[in-house]
C-alpha cells in the first residue's frame, strides 16, 4: 500500500483538467520543494522582469516615453558608471596573468602584492582551489585590518570565514542555526524594512521570521523596546535565538548610534541570541556627526561579560563602500564565541563548495590591504577613494534635499549605505485601483513609474514596512547629472499620479 | 541528594521543559555542580541534517595532511619532505599551467587599460571587449543577470549545439553556476519534497562523488544507492538500477537519477547504449535525470568517446527528447582548463516545466549572480580561438599537450597499480582519477575497527604518515560492503606521479608484511 502510495505522489500531477489520466511532468509546481515556493526577492522581483522587457523593447524600436531604463533598483555602483578602483584592477591582472609582472607600466606595490598572493595559491595559480575557509594570508590580512580598524581589539585569523559575497556567509550562518519543530523552531529576528535576502533565507530554511520595526520617525532608529516586544510575541510559536541587524541599515540608510549598538548587543545577551552583524556598508557614512562602530568593538569595549559570551558573526564584502565589486563575489565573516564543535561542523560544511572564488579572495586581500601612504600607488589609490565617497555622501544629501520637497513625499536623512526609502502618500483611488488589478499599491505605483519614465525601483513592500504605509527603494548611485534627472521625474510622476487618482 | 540539590533538579526539570517556550537561556550543570550558560549555538541546537553532512574529499585525512604540512614547515622531522595532495581534482595545484589565452583575456577584462597594449593579441582583446560590452558599466565589476550574461549563455547554447551536432540549444534553458556544485545542488533542492514515505529520493552510483551524498543529507533527502559493476569496469547495469528504484519506492518516493559520466572517482566512461539504456529507464520510470559531465573533454582510453546525455536523448526521437526532464551540468574546473579557483559553471535545462522554470529564476536570483570572472571564463571555454586567429595554434598546443599529458598519466597509473600484489586497477577510462581496490589483511581490518576506523581510513592514515600522500579511502565515496579502495589524483607531473606511484607500491607491500 505504501508503494502504491508513494506512486500516487508520483502520478499527483498526471491528472488534467478534463480528468483523464495523462504523463505530467516529473517536477511540477505541485511537487516540488514547497520552501523554494515560498521564497521572494523583491530586489530582482517583478518590477525588474518588467524592466528587462521593456529593455529589450527598447532595443527592438518599439517607441517608449523615454529612451533608456535606468535601474535604480539594485545597488551596483559600477552598473551605475562608478569606476573601479585602479589599483585593485591592476593587481586582479597581475595575478590573471603573470607574465604581466615582467611588465614596467604596473607599480611595484601592485606587483609586490599580486606575488604575494600567487604564492599563496597552490601551483601558485588563481585557478587552483583554495583553502575552503579562504587563503590563509588573506584570512589574516583580514584579521589584522578587524585589529586596525577596531583600535587594536585582538582578531584571530581562525575567527575569519572568506565567503562568496556576504550573502553566502549569511545563509551559511542562518543554516547552522536552524533547528526544532513547530513551536520550537528556530525564529530569527530582522528588522523591517530589511533587505529581502534575510526573507529569502528563512523562507527557504523553513525558519521563523520575527519582524521588528525600525522606527521612522526617529530616522530609522532601533528601539530595544520593539525589540523585546517583537522577541516576547515570538516566545508564543517559536524559539527566538538568533538577532539580525544591518548597519548601515538597507534599505533605510540609518547609521546606528554607539549607545543603540550597545543597548542591542545588551538584549542579545540578556534574551540569549546570536547576533549577526551586517556591516558590509561600513565605509558608507555620510550625515554629519554619523559613524560606523562594529558590533565587534563595541562589544569587546563592554567589558569580558560581555566579549566572552556574546556569540556574533559579523559580515563584510567587496560588493560595496567604495570598491563597488559586485561581480566578484568576494566576503567574510567573522565570528565571535562561537562552540568549538558547531566550528569544526561549520568548517565542514563550507568544505563541501570547495572554497570561494579566488578572484574575490585576491580582492578581499587588496580591500583590507590597501596602498599605504610611503607605496607608490598611495596618492591615487585616496584620490579615487575620497573621489567615490564624497560623490555618494553628496548624492545622498542631493536626494534627501529633493525628495523632501514634493508634497506627499517624505525622506529621511540618508545617513549611510547606497539607498533611499521614502514614505509616499497615495490617493485612495490608487489603493482601490491596485487592489482591483491584484497588486500591492506601491508595486502598482511602482510599475507606473517605470512604464511612463523609465525608471526602475523596488516597491516598498518588498522589503517590509508598517501596515497602511508605501514606500520605494531607489539607489543613489547614477551620476550625479544623471540622478537630478531621475530624481526630478519621479518627483513630476509623483505629482502626476496624485493628481490622477484625487 | 540535598534540598538545595533537589530544588537545582526540579528547576532544570521545569526549564528543559519549556525553556524555549519562557526564552530562558538553557543551563547546563557543570562537573562541580556550577550551573553556566550554555552557548545560543551547541552541536545539540544546530541544524541537524548539517551534522549529518560529510564531505571526504576534505575531511579528516586532508585535515591531519594540511598539520603534517604545517609541522614540516616548523622544521619538524618526517619520513618525507613534501605532503603530496593526491586527494582532490586540482590541476593547477599539481602543476598543470593555464591556458594562455583564457588568462590574457581575463587581465584584460580585469583591467581594460590593457586593451592599448600591443603585447596582447587581437583575438583576446576583441573577446575581452565582446565580454565587458555585456557587463554593466563595461565592468566586470557589475552584477550580472542572475541566469548569467546573456551573450555568454548564447556562446554556451552554440557551443552545446556544435557539440551534439547540431541538436539545438535555447540560451534560455542555460543557467551559468557557481561552478558545476552550485548547479547540482540547487537542483537537488528543487527536487525535495514530502514526508516519510513521500519523501524525495534521488539515485546516485556507489562510488559517487561525495557532493551528491553531502546534498541529499544536507537537505534531508533520501540518497538511493545503485552500484557500478566494479567487474565490468565500473559500468551501470539497468538491472540493478532497476533494483535499486524498486526496493526504494517501499520507503521513499524517488524522483531523480544522478549519473557522473565520466565518472568521478571511476573514471569509467560510459558507452552510447548504456546512456540510451539509462535514458529509457529514466522515461519509464518517470525520473528527472541529472547528467554531471564536468569532465566531458577528459577522455583517455581506446574505444571510449563522451557521448552527452542531451545528444542521445534527441537522437532517440521525440518521444524522449519531447519528454524526458533531464539536466546537464558542466564547469570551467576540470577538462583541460583546471580552473577551478574561478568557480565557473553552467547547467542546461531541458523540459522542464515552465512553472518550476521560473521558480528556478526567482530562487538564482537570490544569491544575485554567478561570480563574473568565472562567467567570462566559461565564456572563453565554449568559445575559444578559431583557426585563422592569431591564438589558435597556441591553444591548440596547450590544451593538447594537457589533454595528452592526461592520458599518459592515467595509463601509467592503471599500469603500476596492476603490478602491485592486492591492489587491483581498472582502466583509468577518462576523468582524473584512479579508484583501485586494495586487499587489507585482516589484522589491519582489525585493528582499524578497534580503532573505530574504516579500514580503509586506517590505511590511508598509515600512508600518509609514512610517505605524505594524501589520498582519500573509497569509504568517502561509497563501495561494495567489504571491499576497499582509494581514490587518487593522476594529476602530479608525470615524473612526480612516477615516484609517488612506486612510494604507494612500497607501503602497500610494506603494509600487507606488516600485519600478514
Amino acid at each position: 500500500r505504501e508503494r502504491e502510495g508513494a506512486r500516487d505522489i508520483t502520478n499527483m500531477s498526471q491528472q488534467a483538467a478534463n480528468g483523464v489520466p495523462c504523463r505530467g511532468k516529473v517536477l511540477t509546481l505541485d511537487n516540488m520543494n514547497p520552501n523554494v515556493r515560498r521564497v521572494e526577492y523583491a530586489v530582482r522581483g517583478a518590477i525588474v522582469q518588467r524592466a528587462g522587457q521593456i529593455e529589450k523593447e527598447l532595443k527592438e524600436g518599439v517607441k517608449k516615453p523615454f529612451t533608456e531604463v535606468i535601474k535604480a533598483n539594485i545597488g551596483d555602483a559600477h552598473a551605475m558608471g562608478q569606476k573601479p578602483i585602479s589599483f585593485l584592477r591592476q593587481v586582479l591582472a597581475l595575478c590573471s596573468y603573470p607574465e604581466l609582472l615582467e611588465d614596467n607600466k604596473f607599480p611595484e606595490d601592485a606587483k609586490h602584492r599580486a606575488r604575494r598572493i600567487l604564492e599563496a595559491c597552490g601551483g601558485h595559480s588563481i585557478g587552483a582551489y583554495s583553502a575552503s575557509q579562504g587563503i590563509e594570508c588573506v584570512r589574516q590580512d583580514v584579521a589584522r585590518y578587524i585589529e586596525k580598524r577596531d583600535g587594536g581589539i585582538p582578531s584571530n585569523p581562525d575567527n575569519i570565514y572568506l565567503s562568496t559575497g556576504a550573502s553566502d556567509a549569511i545563509v551559511t550562518m542562518l543554516k547552522l542555526l536552524v533547528c526544532g519543530e513547530g513551536r520550537d523552531r528556530t525564529g530569527v529576528m530582522i528588522s523591517i524594512p530589511q533587505y529581502p535576502l534575510y526573507s529569502a533565507a528563512l523562507a527557504d530554511l523553513g525558519a521563523v521570521q520575527i519582524s521588528y520595526y525600525l522606527d521612522e520617525d526617529k530616522c530609522w532608529s532601533l528601539d530595544v523596546a520593539e525589540l523585546k516586544r517583537a522577541v516576547d510575541a515570538a516566545r508564543q510559536h517559536c524559539n527566538p535565538r538568533v538577532l539580525c541587524i544591518i548597519n548601515p541599515g538597507n534599505p533605510t540608510g540609518q547609521v546606528q548610534s554607539r549607545q543603540c549598538i550597545e543597548d542591542v548587543i545588551r538584549f542579545a545577551k540578556e534574551e540569549h541570541l546570536f547576533l549577526m552583524a551586517d556591516e558590509v556598508y561600513q565605509d558608507n557614512v555620510y550625515a554629519e556627526g554619523c559613524k560606523f562602530h562594529s558590533f565587534k568593538k563595541v562589544l569587546f569595549e563592554m567589558g569580558p561579560a560581555y566579549s566572552s559570551t556574546v556569540e556574533m558573526a559579523s559580515f563584510h564584502s567587496t560588493s560595496k563602500c567604495y570598491m563597488g565589486e559586485c561581480g566578484f563575489r568576494g566576503g567574510y565573516m567573522e565570528v565571535i564565541n562561537m562552540d568549538p564543535e558547531v566550528k569544526a561542523q561549520l568548517t565542514k560544511l563550507v568544505s563541501v563548495r570547495l572554497c570561494p572564488p579566488v578572484p574575490g579572495q585576491a580582492l578581499l586581500d587588496l580591500v583590507v590591504n590597501p596602498p599605504q601612504p610611503d607605496e607608490p600607488s598611495y596618492n591615487t589609490f585616496m584620490k579615487e577613494r575620497t573621489a567615490v565617497l564624497a560623490a555618494l555622501a553628496e548624492k545622498a544629501r542631493l536626494t534627501e534635499q529633493i525628495f523632501n520637497e514634493v508634497p506627499g513625499v517624505t525622506c529621511n536623512p540618508v545617513q549611510g549605505a547606497m539607498y533611499t526609502f521614502p514614505r509616499i502618500a497615495l490617493p485612495q483611488k490608487a489603493i482601490d485601483k491596485a487592489k482591483e488589478e491584484g497588486q500591492v499599491p506601491d508595486m502598482f505605483y511602482c510599475m507606473r513609474l517605470l512604464e511612463e519614465e523609465g525608471i526602475c525601483l523596488v516597491p516598498g513592500s518588498g522589503f517590509g514596512q508598517r501596515e497602511g504605509t508605501f514606500h520605494f527603494r531607489m539607489t543613489i548611485l547614477p551620476p550625479t547629472e544623471k540622478l537630478k534627472i531621475v530624481l526630478q521625474k519621479i518627483s513630476d510622476f509623483h505629482v502626476r499620479f496624485t493628481q490622477e487618482f484625487s | 541528594m540535598n534540598y538545595g540539590t533537589t530544588l537545582l533538579w526540579k528547576r532544570r526539570a521545569l526549564s528543559s521543559l519549556s525553556a524555549t517556550r519562557r526564552g530562558l537561556p538553557k543551563e547546563k550543570m557543570s562537573e562541580n555542580g556550577v550551573l553556566s550558560r550554555a552557548k545560543v549555538l551547541t552541536i545539540d541546537t544546530m541544524n541537524p541534517t548539517v551534522k549529518k553532512v560529510e564531505y571526504a574529499v576534505r575531511g579528516p585525512i586532508v585535515l591531519r595532511a594540511v598539520e603534517l604540512e604545517r609541522e614540516l614547515s616548523e622544521g619538524m622531522k618526517k619520513p618525507f619532505s613534501e605532503v603530496i595532495k593526491a586527494n582532490i581534482g586540482d590541476a593547477h595545484a599539481m602543476g598543470q599551467q593555464p591556458i594562455t589565452f583564457f588568462r590574457q583575456v581575463l587581465a584584460l577584462c580585469s583591467y581594460p587599460e590593457l586593451l592599448n597594449d600591443s603585447t596582447f593579441p587581437e583575438d583576446a582583446k576583441s573577446r575581452a571587449r565582446r565580454i565587458l560590452q555585456s557587463c554593466g558599466g563595461n565592468s566586470m565589476g557589475s552584477y550580472t543577470a542572475s541566469q548569467g550574461i546573456d551573450s555568454v549563455r548564447q556562446d554556451v547554447a552554440r557551443y552545446i549545439e556544435r557539440r551534439d551536432g547540431g541538436v539545438p540549444c535555447d540560451p534560455d534553458d542555460i543557467y551559468l553556476t557557481t561552478g558545476a556544485s552550485d548547479g547540482i545542488v540547487t537542483m537537488l533542492k528543487l527536487l525535495v519534497c514530502g514526508e516519510g514515505a513521500t519523501r524525495t529520493g534521488v539515485m546516485i552510483s556507489i562510488p559517487q562523488y561525495p557532493l551528491y551524498s553531502a546534498a541529499l543529507a544536507e537537505l534531508g533527502a533520501v540518497q538511493i544507492n545503485y552500484y557500478l559493476n566494479e567487474e565490468k569496469c565500473w559500468s551501470m547495469d539497468i538491472s540493478e538500477l532497476q533494483r535499486a528504484l524498486d526496493e526504494a519506492r517501499r520507503h521513499c518516493n524517488p524522483r531523480a537519477l544522478c549519473v557522473i559520466n565520466p565518472g568521478n572517482p571511476t573514471g569509467q566512461v560510459q558507452s552510447r547504449q548504456c546512456i540510451e539504456d539509462v535514458i529509457r529507464f529514466a522515461a519509464n520510470e518517470r525520473l528527472l535525470l541529472m547528467a554531471d559531465e564536468v569532465y566531458q573533454d577528459n577522455v583517455y582510453a581506446e574505444g571510449c568517446q563522451f557521448h552527452s546525455f542531451k545528444k542521445v536523448l534527441f537522437e532517440m526521437g521525440p518521444e524522449y527528447s519531447d519528454t524526458v526532464e533531464l539536466v546537464s551540468f558542466h564547469s570551467t574546473s576540470k577538462c583541460y582548463m583546471g580552473e577551478c579557483g574561478f568557480r565557473g559553471g553552467y547547467m542546461e535545462i531541458i523540459n522542464m516545466d515552465d512553472e518550476v522554470k521560473a521558480q528556478l529564476t526567482k530562487l538564482v536570483s537570490v544569491r544575485l549572480c554567478p561570480p563574473v570572472p568565472g562567467q567570462a571564463l566559461m565564456d572563453l571555454v565554449v568559445n575559444p580561438p578559431q583557426p585563422g586567429e592569431p591564438s589558435h595554434d597556441n591553444f591548440i598546443k596547450e590544451r593538447t599537450a594537457t589533454l595528452s599529458a592526461l592520458a599518459e598519466k592515467a595509463k601509467l597509473t592503471e599500469q603500476v597499480l596492476n603490478t602491485i600484489q592486492g591492489i587491483s586497477c581498472n582502466p583509468v577510462q577518462g576523468a582524473m582519477y584512479s579508484f583501485p581496490r586494495i586487499t587489507i589483511p585482516e589484522k589491519a581490518i582489525q585493528e582499524a575497527m578497534d580503532k573505530g576506523q574504516e579500514p580503509d581510513m586506517f590505511y590511508c592514515m598509515k600512508m600518509l604518515e609514512e610517505t605524505g600522500i594524501c589520498l582519500v579511502p573509497g569509504s568517502g565515496f561509497g563501495q561494495t560492503d567489504g571491499t576497499y579502495h582509494f581514490r587518487m589524483t593522476i594529476l602530479p607531473p608525470t615524473d612526480k606521479l612516477t615516484i609517488l606511484l612506486n612510494k604507494v607500491k612500497e607501503f602497500h607491500q610494506k603494509f600487507t608484511q606488516q600485519y600478514s
